[in-house]
């Protein structure tokens, strides 16, 4: 697989490391544990469109929001996530 | 003996004879032949044997869909096996030994299972040895896997290198046939960058060395002319490649043999080269393979396909028998009757099994003199080890009709296009019930098949084909193509007509899958006991499941299957095709990611002192750390008690510079700190350090370390060696996923700073003399404190933490100080009896304190388990905290670490069960021993565990149950904290 980090260019997904669904929201610390019981172990495995998270582990190390398709492996959009999000989100992403 | 080399003819260089052994014997061949080829000149039949019956086998195709012919190639660690001899380019003094033969191939005794073929049939194994006999499986299991098998690998450690290569380009063809090279041609024409990828040694597929002519001259130049225009482009050609995988975003594996034709070389060249293609559209166009028919014995040697019959006579000059006769069902098979008159070859007779024979077929034979037998099958074949006669009778009926005398006969049932590639990366491939095979399905990404692949058989539309996916190809990367010449063939049977035939019943097994010796039989078996599924079929009968991938058996076992069935072979369908291709060896993916270079090791500044003074060094991670510093004469348990006890009473240093370091800097990263760690980190001050706790979102243990806090806003952490880098993913992960508007860098550190920890009784004193003017006493530098301070004028940060339990100090410095400070430290300390200690010691050191480490810290372990629920803060929330005290993890019964004493002082073994009763009658596992050694401080053999209900048991005995290592040892259980459970020495 390849995927477009948008701080470094197309690259092999061997240089990333993928770091869960990203359609999860974490709960607040003082949350009660039946949500973050539901956030650790409540996952969906959906057939299409995903978002998760992928880590530039050997580039950037930057954390990014890949949206891929699970059944085809096509992956329709890459953001960055972290503080850097609102101003990459202003941009056009390619 | 039969087959024999032609006056004249084919592809190979006469001038230049080479000479190869086959099980020993010496024998002759030419430049251009293949190991087939080659035996097949010499009147060799006998080939192997098969895998599960062991009959004779012979030589069946010419290329990479071969059944029967796989030989274990070279000697020595050199040996590989399973090598098809039709894909074996002869060189001077090529080694090669038929396989699955006992005691040779002449005389096989394992064939005596033959008699017992009436029971070997599909699901004998599962039938016969599973279900309520299932013990005779366990029983007979080792024989039947030594009796059915291939070739057996070499011991040795593989003595070749191989190369791994990244490839990037615009178009990338599969295949260097007609097709293929039309392809490179228009996409190279129109400016892409075309990379050709082709499995044999030359290019051309099919009209390498064919009598089709291509406008007006004969089809080698204008090869040559294709070939010459493609370099001029800039075509990337890639021979001897196999394009074995297709992968998501358009990446492609492939192999490159790039030595293995030859018979020396000096050492320049990997042998092999595994090349990751990116390529931005694909050409597919990876030809047919012809199927075999199915009837009684047709697996003697000497029955091959027709194609392979014409190529070895067109290509090698080789004539596969003196009498050859040729029985097919289709059209396509008539060329071969004109190309081996052309060759010098001539047929003895023509069976078609179609009673009404087009009119081109009926002139193709006329002309080439060949009598034709319409309407008739082969009901069987005679010969011992090869073939001398054939049975042939009406195709409606079931007797003989007549007996024909041939030593080979050519079989053409039709041609299967070689869909593989296509089904990794596409849709199902599609019946067609013109070919009465399967053609590519629907791509799910972007490629294009073209040419035999696609179903075209002809020549001409081939190259017509394969230039229009040239230009698809080009237009999908964006360029614009440019025109397409017309070519011209010369003329050729363009019709098919295949009769459908599954199986020809009569005397004697008729196979489908030579490889596995799966036989017609076997597959009506399996259909009438109910496996109407083409998977299930496949791993009831294993079918197509040996290294061949059932190349020419898939396609017949699915007619068979569909026999009397509605929707016929296209209802059944196909099983979806996995990489690899073909087979590829280990050595090839590994490339030069062996031995030393598997992995990165990483080494401390201190290393070489290490490894200059004794140290055995060991792998810790990815780190090499000292287990112990051996003197003359130790062994390493001597070395670690000596060390460890030298602790306790004078001082000792260790290298501790592979401990994660991350550096948190930012106005909020007290307030980070605070969340990541377990217990309360608001009140650390500036030039204090502190022990933590941190946990995953579930409630576990993540890792535990000291924070030190270096300034208002700066602090360093510590992780343990093994967890530098998930502790640092995880706080990125929270940096950027939970709390992006906290103001926080973190960077690691980890090889930044030399780390060495001085403990001891006397390690003040040591201290006091080596750091430059620098008041270390109690009070100026109490437990926890953290100073900057200097050695030598080498700036360094002092922390006075300690892990031994003993008084202690860590000391860090710039990485490339370490080893200078580190030769300090010995220096001034030797007069206070300073010696340097391993991991072992440091691992004693911590048990006898019941401090936790990686034997403990397995990812299954929350603080209740191991005595740290004190360190869960309830005056705030943190990571972790809303799992961390959920009912399972307070389960009175849960693990809790204890210590255990050996009672008879037996060393007791890490991974052993702690039970309550004694051998004979252990009881259920009550927990398990997580660490051990020998304790100097105790005189005692002692352990970590972790026991259900650990605490409340303080004071039982109990048995480490170890009966791997037949052990069962009596144990106190006690505290974990063995030595100064209050901690007195470590304050003082």
């Amino acid at each position: 697989m390849r995927i477009l980090c948008p701080c470094c260019g197309e690259r092999d997904a061997r240089e990333f490391t993928y770091c869960g669904d990203a359609s999860r929201v974490m709960p607040a610390l003082d949350a009660e544990a039946d949500a973050w019981a539901a956030y650790v172990w409540g996952r969906k495995n959906p057939r299409g469109p995903h978002e998760e998270y992928w880590q530039h582990a050997h580039g950037c190390r930057h954390w990014l929001r890949v949206t891929r398709n699970t059944e085809t492996h096509e992956i329709l959009s890459v953001l960055l996530e972290g503080p850097w999000r609102a101003r990459h989100e202003a941009k056009d992403p390619r | 003996m039969s087959g024999y080399r032609l006056a004249d003819g084919g592809l190979v260089d006469r001038a230049t004879a080479l000479s190869f052994t086959f099980d020993g014997k010496r024998l002759d061949g030419f430049a251009g032949d293949t190991l087939a080829s080659a035996l097949i000149a010499n009147g060799v039949t006998l080939v192997g044997r098969s895998f599960k019956y062991h009959r004779p086998r012979g030589i069946l195709s010419a290329g990479t869909e071969e059944p029967n012919a796989l030989m274990t190639l070279g000697e020595g660690s050199r040996a590989e096996p399973n090598i098809p001899a039709t894909t074996t380019e002869l060189f001077e003094g090529l080694v090669a030994r038929s396989q699955n033969r006992w005691p040779s191939l002449g005389l096989d005794l394992l064939a005596a299972t033959r008699p017992l073929a009436p029971m070997l049939v599909a699901g004998f194994y599962y039938k016969t040895f599973m279900g309520p006999t299932k013990r005779s499986w366990m029983l007979f299991e080792p024989f039947i896997r030594r009796a059915a098998g291939l070739g057996a690998p070499p011991t040795g450690a593989d003595p070749d290198c191989y190369d791994r290569r990244n490839h990037f380009c615009d178009v990338l063809i599969v295949g260097g046939g007609p097709a293929g090279i039309a392809a490179a041609l228009q996409a190279a024409r129109s400016g892409a960058r075309v990379t050709l990828a082709d499995d044999a040694a030359a290019p051309g597929g099919a009209l390498r060395g064919s009598r089709t002519r291509i406008d007006g001259e004969p089809a080698g130049a204008w090869l040559a002319r294709s070939i010459a225009e493609l370099d001029a482009l800039g075509a990337t050609r890639l021979p001897r490649t196999t394009v074995f995988g297709y992968y998501d975003h358009q990446t492609l594996g492939a192999v490159e043999r790039v030595t293995d034709h030859l018979a020396t070389t000096d050492g320049s060249s990997p042998r092999q080269r595994y090349w990751i293609v990116r390529a931005r559209h694909v050409v597919l166009c990876a030809g047919a393979v012809e199927r075999p028919l199915v009837f009684p014995g047709n697996d003697r040697p000497g029955v091959m396909l027709a194609d392979a019959v014409r190529l070895y006579a067109y290509r090698h000059g080789v004539a596969c028998g003196r009498k050859v006769a040729l029985f097919t069902n289709n059209d396509s098979a008539y060329g071969v009757v004109r190309d081996l008159s052309a060759a010098g070859a001539p047929l003895t007779a023509v069976i078609d099994a179609r009673a009404e024979i087009p009119e081109a077929c009926r002139r193709a034979a006329h002309d080439a003199g060949v009598e034709l037998i319409a309407g008739s099958v082969v009901r069987g074949t005679h010969g011992g080890r090869s073939l001398s006669a054939l049975d042939i009778g009406g195709v409606g009926g079931s007797g003989t009709v007549r007996r024909l005398d041939v030593d080979c006969l050519a079989v053409s049932g039709g041609w299967t296009p070689r869909v593989h590639l296509a089904s990794q990366m596409g849709g199902p491939p599609t019946f067609d019930a013109r070919l009465q095979s399967f053609l590519p399905g629907a791509p799910s990404t972007g490629w294009i098949a073209a040419g035999a692949m696609a179903g075209t058989l002809e020549t001409a539309g081939c190259l017509a084909e394969g230039a229009d996916a040239g230009d698809r190809a080009a237009r999908a990367v964006g360029l614009e193509p440019t025109a397409t010449p017309d070519i011209e063939v010369s003329e050729e049977l363009t019709g098919y007509q295949p009769l459908v035939i599954p199986a020809i019943r009569g005397r004697g097994k008729a196979f489908v899958d030579l490889q596995n010796d799966v036989a017609a039989s076997d597959v009506e078996l399996a259909r009438r006991e109910g496996y109407v599924s083409v998977e299930h079929l496949k791993r009831y009968t294993t079918l197509g499941m040996a290294t061949d991938q059932g190349k020419t058996s898939n396609v017949n076992a699915i007619a068979l299957m569909a026999e009397g069935r509605a929707g016929g072979s296209a209802e059944v369908g196909t099983t979806r095709f996995r990489a690899p291709y073909t087979p590829v060896t280990l050595g090839a993916l590994a490339g030069r990611h062996t031995g030393a270079h598997f992995q990165a090791e990483r080494r401390t500044p201190m290393h070489d002192w290490h490894v200059a003074n004794g140290a055995v060094m060991s792998p810790v991670g990815p780190w090499l750390r000292p287990r112990a510093y051996l003197r003359a004469g130790e062994t390493l348990r001597e070395a670690y008690i000596r060390e460890a006890g030298n602790v306790r009473e004078q001082v000792g240093v260790c290298d501790v510079s592979t401990l994660g370091k991350i550096d948190i800097q930012g106005p909020d990263a007290g307030k980070f700190l605070n969340r990541v760690y377990s217990n309360g980190f608001k009140t650390l001050a500036v030039g204090k350090a502190r022990y933590g706790v941190m946990l995953r979102d579930d409630g576990m243990l993540l890792d535990d370390g000291t924070t030190w806090r270096l300034d208002e806003t700066a602090y360093l952490m510590t992780t343990t060696t093994g967890a530098a880098a998930p502790v640092m993913q995880h706080l990125e992960r929270l940096l950027n996923v939970a709390w992006p508007n906290l103001q926080v860098n973190v960077t690691s550190t980890t090889s930044h700073w030399a780390s060495m920890s001085l403990a001891g009784p006397r390690a003040r004193d040591v201290l006091a003399d080596l750091l430059d003017e620098t008041d270390v006493s109690g009070d100026a530098l109490p437990f926890m404190a953290v100073r900057r301070s200097s050695i030598a004028g080498v700036p360094v940060i002092v922390a006075r933490l300690s892990f031994s339990g003993e008084l202690a100090y860590e000391i860090f410095c710039g990485a490339g100080y370490g080893l200078a400070a580190w030769r300090r430290v010995l220096e001034v300390g030797a007069a206070h009896g300073i010696m340097p200690y391993g991991t072992e010691a440091l691992g004693t050191l911590r048990i006898e304190k019941g401090h936790i480490a990686g034997g403990e810290m397995d990812g299954r372990i929350s603080p209740h388990h191991v005595g740290l629920a004190g360190m869960l803060s309830k005056r705030k929330p943190y990571f972790g905290s809303a799992l961390a005290n959920r009912d399972g993890l307070l389960d009175p019964e849960r693990y809790e670490i204890v210590g255990l004493v050996s009672r008879a002082g037996e060393p007791l073994r890490a991974g052993a069960h702690v039970v309550s009763g004694p051998a004979g009658n252990p009881g259920p596992s009550q927990g398990f021993i997580s660490s051990t050694t020998f304790s100097p401080a105790l005189g005692k053999e002692i352990a970590l565990a972790l026991v259900k209900g650990g605490d409340a048991r303080r004071g039982e005995v109990m048995y480490a149950a170890d009966p791997v290592h037949r052990r069962h040892l009596e144990v106190d259980v006690v505290s974990p904290h063995f030595h100064d459970p209050d901690g007195t020495r470590m304050k003082d």
